[in-house]
């Protein structure tokens, strides 16, 4: 069937890469594997006891979880804010979107590299705006409690592409609804959340899910700004989940821990899709048919 | 299909609900504000947002202009025009191997994957055969799949693959389409009219001919969107770039790879001079690639990102 053979490619990379790579990963996390070998031998439930048992992976399980709870909310409302904002102007708003949408564009390392900077706690922009207000700015960098603000800052700075989504979700919402909501006496507020918000649920659900798996993975960040030569100055507090995975793996080459690492991590985040999923049926509005 | 030509009628005012497709441009009507003060204060926002996200970018351009002892000073105009750092960068870090190396390997990923997404798609697009819908979903659920998850193993298959040390690991899984970019270009050949690849099967065409002669040709736009898509994505990358070649020579470094060793490399803290004006114009040469993309192919990744959303 030539049907199958256009398919092939894909169908060969997700048996080798998908699917083959998570069942290998599966058996190397229940073994004891030696990288120099490549032998695997089993080894039972060791990597999973020694996990339970590190601190370091509930530490950054928490950091990361931490992290998420901080980040995806603040991403979707001030995406949501930015493209109420946008879809009130006609003509200007593709310039807007586009300085909007630059940040987007900028390289992870460039962020990081200029935000370095930017955060730094006694020289930085960022405080030194803050003391023009009297406020004396946090060391955003060093003290344990603003690690995680940073990061959420710098994620913040980029958080157009989700601004788009939502931009072109409020298009598509008829404007005959909010026209028959002010007849009926409706103001802003009522209408944002009796006519907007229901018919962009759909992609505040899109938004939430996507989001939420991409904190839980954080890493280029936290790893340029503080992990970049291991001489983080607040280790407990940068270290991340996904940061840990990556020392394990391939700075400790210590693969059965990493891939049970992995398959917690990813158990969690299918845990964590598919409650988000059964809290967005009861409230995802689709119209009509399902696009 | 006749739904959407429903507003060529035209005479009627629309007062029946529009269809559920995404407006034509052009007949957008405003909710405009209608107060004077409200427009203000709607506009002085905007303002107020463009600076906050253009400012990191501002500075980074002065940052790359002033010499050692200014370079944190942030005032947006150099007090001392420092030039020379744009020739000297490129003593101090080989930057032309690192923008060399990542330029190539982005155009072979991009390369890679819009020919074999394509390929994917058009088997999804024009074929019926049992278990197509089933495969299909599949592909779309692989977009999930968290890429920390399949890190690990898929460097070991690499590894017994024996190709560790080369570029492969790098592009390598582009050969097998990727789930975003089949979805994008499975659309797309919806869109072309079937009754093309008919005639062309009556002339005697084979499918991989329906495939090359007419459907690639058709698709120029959106194999683009898929091409520089996949282009940035590669530009951008620091993970693999940091698991497959961090070991290798410093030559051998991708951009944003040679950035986060540049950015050790000044620190005062690792026994740097602080150099910091190399590493931002460093960072300036390989971000400025991606703003020329974007003015080229704006629309496209706009687009893109919300055709992204309205899968969901």
């Amino acid at each position: 069937m030539a049907g199958y053979l256009f398919i092939s490619p894909w169908i060969v990379g997700f048996l080798v890469f998908m699917l083959g790579a998570m069942v290998y990963s599966l058996v190397i996390s229940f073994s004891r594997y030696n990288l120099a070998t490549n032998v695997a031998k089993p080894a039972g439930t060791t990597n999973y006891a020694l996990l339970f048992d590190d601190p370091k992976v509930a530490a950054s399980l928490a950091n990361t979880l931490f992290y998420a709870v901080m980040a995806v909310p603040l991403e979707i409302c001030v995406a949501l804010g930015l493209a109420l904002l946008l879809n009130q102007v006609g003509r200007g708003a593709g310039f807007f979107r586009t300085v909007y949408y630059l940040p987007k564009m900028t390289p992870s390392v460039a962020t990081a590299a200029v935000f370095l900077l930017l955060l730094n706690g006694n020289t930085g922009a960022i405080n030194q705006a803050l003391r023009f207000f009297g406020i004396t700015g946090p060391q955003w960098l060093i003290d344990p409690a603003w690690v995680k603000p940073s990061i959420v800052l710098m994620t913040l700075w980029g958080v157009s592409g989700t601004m788009v989504i939502f931009l072109a979700a409020l298009k598509s919402v008829p404007k005959d609804l909010y026209e028959v909501a002010a007849l009926d006496g409706a103001g802003p507020v009522r209408k944002f959340f009796s006519i907007t918000v229901p018919m962009i649920s759909g992609a505040i659900f899109f938004n939430v899910i996507v989001l939420t798996i991409a904190a839980l993975q954080v890493f280029d960040q936290a790893y340029l700004l503080f992990w970049r030569d291991q001489t983080s100055t607040s280790p407990e507090a940068s270290l991340f989940y996904g940061i840990y995975l990556f020392q394990q793996a391939f700075r400790e080459f210590n693969f059965g821990f990493a891939s049970a690492m992995a398959w917690v991590l990813f158990v969690l985040i299918l845990l964590i899709s598919l409650l988000q999923v059964r809290i967005g049926n009861k409230f995802v509005y689709y119209e009509g048919e399902k696009r | 299909m006749a739904t959407t030509r429903t507003q060529a009628a035209g005479v009627e005012p629309r007062t029946d609900t529009r269809p559920a497709d995404e407006p034509p441009r052009p007949r957008r009507k405003r909710l405009s504000p209608r107060s004077k003060a409200g427009r203000v204060l709607l506009w002085s926002l905007l303002t107020l947002f463009s600076a906050a996200f253009l400012y990191p970018l501002v500075w980074l351009i002065a940052a790359s202009l002033k010499p050692r002892g200014e370079v944190f000073d942030n005032s947006l105009i150099p007090r001392t025009f420092s030039p020379q750092n744009y020739i000297q960068v490129w003593e101090q870090l080989p930057l032309v191997s690192w923008v060399t190396n990542s330029f190539l390997i982005a155009v072979l990923a991009a390369t890679l994957v819009t020919i074999s997404s394509a390929m994917v798609a058009f088997g999804f697009a024009y074929f019926r055969f049992p278990g197509r819908n089933f495969l299909f979903g599949l592909v779309l659920a692989t977009m999930m799949l968290p890429g920390a998850v399949t890190m690990v193993p898929q460097y070991l298959i690499w590894k017994n693959l024996g190709v560790l040390g080369t570029w492969i690991p790098l592009f390598g899984m582009n050969l097998f389409g990727s789930a975003f970019y089949i979805f994008l270009q499975r659309q797309f050949f919806l869109g072309l009219p079937r009754e093309l690849f008919e005639a062309a099967r009556i002339d005697g065409a084979s499918y991989f001919g329906l495939f090359r002669r007419i459907a690639l040709p058709l698709s120029i736009p959106s194999l683009v969107v898929i091409f520089i898509f996949e282009f940035q994505a590669s530009w951008n990358n620091l993970q693999s770039a940091l698991i497959y070649l961090n070991a290798g020579s410093v030559e051998g470094f991708t951009a944003p790879l040679g950035i986060a060793y540049a950015m050790t490399k000044y620190s005062p803290t690792n026994g740097g001079q602080g150099d910091y004006q190399f590493v931002m114009v460093a960072t300036l040469l390989i971000t400025l690639p991606m703003l020329i993309l974007f003015a080229f192919g704006q629309r496209h990744f706009i687009e893109g990102v919300a055709t992204e959303g309205r899968k969901g």
